[in-house]
């Protein structure tokens, strides 16, 4: 990336790194093979990684906090179900139209959100999350209310494949978009658009101090922030046919978060990694003591942020480092 | 003299009750060397954030090139050529040296909002970068998060940053405030070296500094302008004397 420092030192540990990914990925999609019986929560982490890496794009990148951004989930959720029900169950066009309606909602309050410091932004976007929920709440003529939206049908996707019980089309739908939103990120955090939006997050004042226009910035990535989450909450109303007011609840504005503390924020496999522990653990807690989990997700939460999530990250590190040095050596051997 | 560079006039701040700018015209001529001094409280910092455009000014203009930027945002100010140092580091902790060159000179290209091309795989911006870290003597830096480096190397870095936004005028704010002394020595020889082209001006406490480098000085006290002229004329004046050392002072 930077000619001045791809020292022969760095470069091994790169090489690693992009052995991890690829076999990340591999593993992801061996899952349908590997675990059948698991994709209908593996979808479900697929779609929480998104809504994670979405957050990350505004928290982890700008520095921008919201204890809202279910508001977007929902608003894509509550679209896209509207649009197969009442317009075309085609998925794709369906995940379109809700993504050009969460980048303009989130265009349009960006200019709200993005005004003062980080306490009113967490008003702000609090309040707009609770505002669209009693909105959706009281629309029930439209939303189905407390009742849900139901009568949801998709179309097959591409017009091939059937959304089957087991949840292979939706795992696979969900991590294809996830795989293609995560590439475009990755490509958006390293330009230098992405490299202005850390300087904020770092120092505003300097960053206008050099040119940087921030609050335009700022607009921009709230706006792809709000599509990423949108796409998400499409994907949950299409692939689970069914949309409640539970998407535009604070508990999944803050569950993101949480999945953030956990993986990490400023870099991207931070929602993925967030994502997978956060559902396993809940998934698993909940069967061991369904009374009780929400304690003992709490304890742990509060245990890990205690002794530091850095260390996933450093473990991380350390491995792929161990795979780089480790094939180096096998390669020099005579 | 040729037109100036910078220029501002009857440029006034108030807060409230409280007069803090008053009345200030400056000129700065194309390559400038000009020293803004003055006693604590004096509206240094005040001056510095209208002519960067931090602060709204109550009355009076600013201009640049002979264009009024009176009403523009900081931000369209530095791309105008009017770039500014702190007193107090202002840093990307978390980047590194060649990260933060490189921002700067993106959004000085206009390249700063592009989304879809790498960061530095352009090679103009690259060749800039390590141009700018050489004159600086950051080369072997590159790669080094500011957090990581020693005082005097950020307060370098703070000099080469706002380089890095090729400004016409630079406004240099107390650039060796906390240089401890053994790093002293290569920030003032920087300083000295910047190329002439560029007009500088200078907010500074320290007289040996403020001598050595300016040849007009403009001496600020209870925000209005006190006297201004050619720093042998100043460095004599019996007014100076009196603000800075307090009304009988025989000196």
């Amino acid at each position: 990336m930077h000619s001045a420092q791809d020292s022969t030192a760095i470069r091994p540990v790169m090489r690693g790194r992009t052995a991890l990914e690829l076999a990340f990925w591999l593993l992801a999609f061996a899952a349908i093979l590997l675990f059948p019986r698991k994709l209908i929560i593996l979808n479900e982490i697929a779609i929480l990684a998104l809504f994670a890496l979405s957050l990350d794009l505004i928290l982890g990148y700008a520095g921008v906090l919201s204890l809202g951004h279910a508001a977007f989930l929902g608003l894509g959720a509550y679209t896209a179900g509207l649009f197969a029900k009442h317009m075309n169950g085609d998925p794709l066009t369906g995940l379109a139209v809700s993504a050009a309606v969460t980048g303009l909602a989130g265009f349009l309050s960006s200019f709200l959100v993005l005004r003062g410091t980080d306490l009113t932004r967490l008003m702000v976007t609090l309040g707009l999350a609770l505002l669209l929920g009693e909105a959706a709440n009281k629309a029930s003529w439209l939303t189905g209310g407390a009742d849900g939206l139901q009568g949801i049908t998709m179309q097959p996707l591409l017009g091939q494949f059937a959304f089957d019980l087991a949840g292979r089309t939706a795992y696979l739908y969900s991590l294809v978009t996830l795989l293609i939103l995560f590439l475009i990120a990755r490509v958006i955090v390293a330009s230098p658009f992405g490299m202005a939006l850390r300087a904020i997050r770092d120092n505003p004042l300097r960053a206008r101090a050099i040119g940087v226009p921030v609050s335009h910035r700022l607009v921009t990535v709230y706006t792809i922030a709000a599509v990423y989450a949108g796409i998400a909450g499409a994907l949950l109303a299409q692939t689970t046919q069914f949309v409640s007011l539970d998407v535009l609840e604070l508990h999944r504005s803050a569950d993101v978060l949480l999945v953030l503390v956990i993986g990490g924020t400023g870099y991207l496999y931070g929602g993925i990694i967030g994502a997978l522990a956060f559902k396993l653990l809940q998934d698993a807690i909940a069967s061991a003591t369904p009374q009780y989990w929400q304690f003992w997700i709490g304890l742990l939460l509060v245990i890990l942020v205690l002794t530091g999530r850095e260390r996933i990250r450093a473990a991380l590190t350390g491995i792929s480092r161990r795979l780089a040095f480790g094939r180096a050596t096998a390669g020099s051997a005579p | 003299m040729t037109s100036p560079v910078l220029e501002t006039r009857g440029l006034t701040k108030r807060f409230g009750g409280l007069t803090a700018t008053r009345d200030v015209s400056l000129q700065l001529a194309p390559g400038a060397r000009h020293a803004l001094i003055g006693p604590n409280g004096a509206g240094k910092t005040t001056f510095v954030n209208l002519l960067t455009g931090i602060f709204p000014a109550s009355s009076g203009t600013t201009s640049l090139d002979g264009r009024d930027i009176t009403r523009l945002k900081p931000e369209a100010r530095v791309r105008r050529g009017l770039a500014r140092t702190f007193q107090i580091n202002q840093l990307f902790a978390n980047l590194t040296v060649f990260e933060t060159l490189g921002l700067a000179v993106n959004e000085q290209r206009g390249h700063g909002g592009r989304l879809w091309t790498s960061f530095a795989g352009n090679r103009e911006t690259q060749s800039r970068i390590e141009a700018l870290a050489g004159d600086f003597g950051l080369t072997d830096l590159l790669g080094t998060r500011t957090v990581e480096l020693a005082y005097g190397r950020q307060r370098l870095l703070e000099i080469a940053t706002a380089f890095a936004c090729r400004p016409r005028v630079l406004l240099l704010d107390e650039p060796a405030a906390g240089v401890p002394e053994a790093e002293r020595h290569d920030l003032l020889a920087t300083i000295a070296r910047l190329p002439r082209e560029v007009a500088i001006l200078l907010i500074e406490h320290d007289m040996d500094l403020v001598f050595s480098f300016a040849e007009t000085i403009t001496v600020l006290v209870e925000g209005a302008v006190l006297t201004s002229g050619p720093a042998a004329q100043i460095a004599e004046d019996r007014q100076v004397k009196a603000a800075y050392l307090g009304e009988d002072a025989h000196v």
